[in-house]
């Protein structure tokens, strides 16, 4: 199923619309509000843009450097290249220390292999503790539909339901008592856990930590109490030093939920040091490739500065109105509509670049200058390179930009199209139905033309202005 | 000053008064306006979709046909949008012609803009008896900086008062090819764009692109509104809507 089947779906799911409704328009509002603190928004997102490319431009040295400094430290650094790579390394860890029981906090990138469907193919259990994460995987492991609020498209009454169901308890219907409910249930798990795994907001190479932003503290615990922490994340989320984390972090706070700063930000830097009281005993990153070099390597390359705050589907129109899950996989809006292509293929997802209005709204507001619409475009040129549009689609561009280039043909088609096109509208000028334009007329009109082309009008006027003119005497 | 116009294909084949009414606009400010006979399309549907070939032979052919003009006019943020913003990535592989679509970009303008920013003008002739609310268009808006000058201009036509909507920066879905090719999508934003329209109160909508209007204006029709007009912001100026 594509893109297209999936919103249309959604489109018409009333209780998922209902939802959407709900939060349509609250970040947009709290972000704006959030920015106004900053002396100067531009300046700082130029030197977030820049920090970023920074990182990206010289890839390899600060991945080598961030590998030294953790190592350093005590940590591990493993290399993911596949997806696959990444269940089978959380895997040899946990065997390695005797794991039986994992907690997680929120990990966009362990979405991209599953990793949680591996653990429990493998016997052990794992637990997300981000609320929203849990909620998910309650429910049957229901896919997130936002990267930052990854239950975002869900109400109030379906947690209450499924709280309920799951955990055997009475009905709530305030959510600071959802919040107490799932704390208790969620605390024994930390307790239990010998293995955390968490993502990694950024790399940071001179110091070899890993960066959590968070809001429920749940990273905090996840990665300190149980011996065994592991932090996943992508190639691209290193930065040079812990002074640019600075800078990024006046950003992504605000752009995501429109907070001054999360009510957590969590700066790991290796193992549990002699006499120290808090930290994991072994600690491991999983750094992870999985398509990110061929990014690096192709037009959208930009798309790779992305520190996850989600104002880009935050502010989207078509995100706002057909959901998260109709982009189909790990990361949905306007960046997934990017990164999805380039990870899993654009011919799966063929849909996607073409999937937005190019309205740019998603540019205006990424606060690392990701040129968003720009990028869908270039995968347009690929998708229509190697034909993965309908032909029907295909022949209407070409016949009209054939027709373009030639003026007098292009005139001639013109005025006999607008005059069937002004007997088709019939009286009240409005045509009801499109022979092969359905995709318009199913839920619109088309107002009918007046009949006769700017052109052939324009030039009619100046025939008249010349003949009205008095003849010069000889 | 010569001013090269650039009416577009959708106001030649929709809405030709469009066309007339920038003309009018255009000489009542002190330009002497061209208007290239053998002009069609800015490229844009082919670029959009990824067609850099086509786009590229139609970029030529605009380029070649306004370059000797002081400034080319358009009467759509998008298709201006296109030439100043986008030309210059067409042309990347060929300076020679990219230095030539870059002269051609610098004095490309919005017509709303162009009114004001560059010739100055504070007063219209239009006269409209009625209250109106206006779209921002994505291109013109965050491609061309359209936002001030159409109001600007409005608040000068006699009769007229402007009621603002909510979310009036917001894309009323129609995107080009994406209207068709997604056509429910572009349906439903472009119902909500009509809700905030009729909930404004006003009896007409403003706009600066006939894409947006055959959108919007289609939508509410679909809806069974007959009464609330969709105008182009140069028929509203110019007294002709």
């Amino acid at each position: 199923m594509h893109f297209k089947a999936r919103a249309h779906e959604r489109l018409n799911d009333a209780q998922l619309q209902r939802n959407l409704a709900r939060i349509q328009g609250k970040f947009v509002q709290k972000r704006r509000e959030a920015l106004t603190e900053l002396d100067d928004v531009d300046a700082t997102r130029d030197a977030g843009r820049d920090i970023r490319q920074r990182a990206l431009d010289n890839l390899d040295v600060w991945l080598e450097m961030f590998e030294r400094n953790a190592a350093a430290r005590g940590a591990t650094v493993l290399w993911a290249e596949t997806p696959a790579d990444i269940n089978r390394l959380v895997l040899e860890i946990a065997f390695r220390h005797g794991v039986k029981s994992i907690i997680k906090s929120k990990s966009m990138v362990s979405e991209e292999s599953a990793l949680d469907h591996a653990i429990e193919a493998a016997g052990l259990t794992v637990v997300e503790t981000d609320l929203g994460e849990y909620i998910l995987q309650i429910n049957g492991y229901e896919p997130p539909s936002h990267i930052i609020g990854p239950a975002l498209h869900k109400s109030k009454e379906e947690v209450s339901e499924l709280f309920a169901r799951q955990h055997g308890t009475p009905r709530k219907d305030d959510i600071a008592a959802l919040c107490l409910e799932a704390r208790g249930v969620l605390r024994r798990h930390y307790l239990a856990a010998d293995m955390g795994i968490s993502g990694g907001n950024f790399f940071v190479a001179e110091t070899g930590s890993v960066v959590l932003v968070t809001n429920e503290g749940n990273a905090t615990l996840a990665t300190t109490l149980p011996k065994v922490h592991v932090a996943i994340s992508g190639i691209e989320k290193v930065v040079p030093t812990l002074e640019d984390v600075a800078t990024l972090m006046r950003l992504l706070p605000r752009s995501a939920t429109g907070q001054s700063i999360s009510n957590y930000v969590d700066v790991l830097s290796g193992t549990k040091g002699e006499g120290e009281f808090h930290g994991a005993e072994h600690m491991y990153f999983i750094v992870v490739d999985s398509g990110r070099t061929e990014v690096l390597a192709s037009e959208v390359r930009e798309a790779l500065r992305c520190i996850r705050c989600g104002a880009c589907m935050n502010h989207c129109p078509v995100y706002q109105n057909v959901g998260g899950h109709s982009y189909g996989w790990v990361y949905p809006g306007p960046i997934g509509a990017i990164l999805t292509p380039m990870y899993v293929g654009l011919d799966k997802a063929r849909d996607l670049p073409s999937a937005s209005t190019l309205c740019n709204q998603c540019g205006v507001v990424c606060p690392v200058r990701i040129p968003l619409p720009d990028l869908q475009r270039k995968l347009r040129e690929k998708a229509f390179e190697r034909r993965l549009g309908t032909p029907g689609e295909r022949f209407a561009l070409k016949a009209w930009s054939w027709l373009a280039r030639r003026p007098a043909l292009y005139g001639l088609a013109a005025r006999v199209g607008v005059r069937v096109l002004r007997i088709m509208g019939g009286r009240r000028r409005m045509i009801h139905r499109l022979p092969f334009g359905h995709g318009w007329t199913d839920g619109r009109d088309m107002p009918a033309p007046r009949g006769r082309t700017f052109r052939e009008l324009h030039r009619q006027r100046a025939r008249e202005a010349r003949a009205t003119q008095p003849v010069p005497p000889r | 000053m010569r001013v090269g116009l650039f009416v577009t294909c959708l106001v030649d084949l929709m809405r030709p008064s469009v066309g007339f009414a920038a003309i009018e606009l255009l000489e009542s400010a002190g330009a002497e306006v061209y208007v290239p006979p053998a002009q069609t399309c800015c490229g844009q549907p082919a670029y959009n979709s990824g067609d850099r070939a086509d786009a590229l032979a139609l970029a030529r052919k605009v380029v070649g046909e306004f370059e000797g003009c002081d400034h080319l006019v358009v009467p759509s943020g998008s298709c201006a949008g296109m030439i100043r913003t986008h030309y210059a990535d067409l042309f990347a592989d060929d300076p020679a012609f990219a230095a030539r679509a870059a002269a051609l970009a610098a004095k490309t303008h919005e017509l709303t803009s162009f009114l004001v920013d560059v010739m100055k003008v504070t007063r219209v002739a239009g006269r409209y008896d009625g209250t109106v609310t206006y779209h921002d268009c994505c291109a013109g808006l965050r491609e061309m900086g359209v936002k001030a000058q159409p109001r600007v201009l409005l608040a000068g036509v006699a009769g007229l008062t402007l009621k603002e909507m909510p979310e009036c920066e917001t894309c009323c879905g129609f995107g080009g090819t994406f209207s068709v090719k997604f056509g429910e999508i572009s349906t439903r934003l472009a119902d909500n764009k009509c809700r905030h329209i009729i909930g404004s109160g006003a009896d007409a909508v403003v706009l600066g692109d006939v894409g947006c209007m055959l959108n919007i204006e289609g939508r509410l029709r679909r809806r069974g509104d007959s009464a609330t007009r969709v105008l182009h912001v140069a028929e509203v100026l110019a007294g002709k809507p």
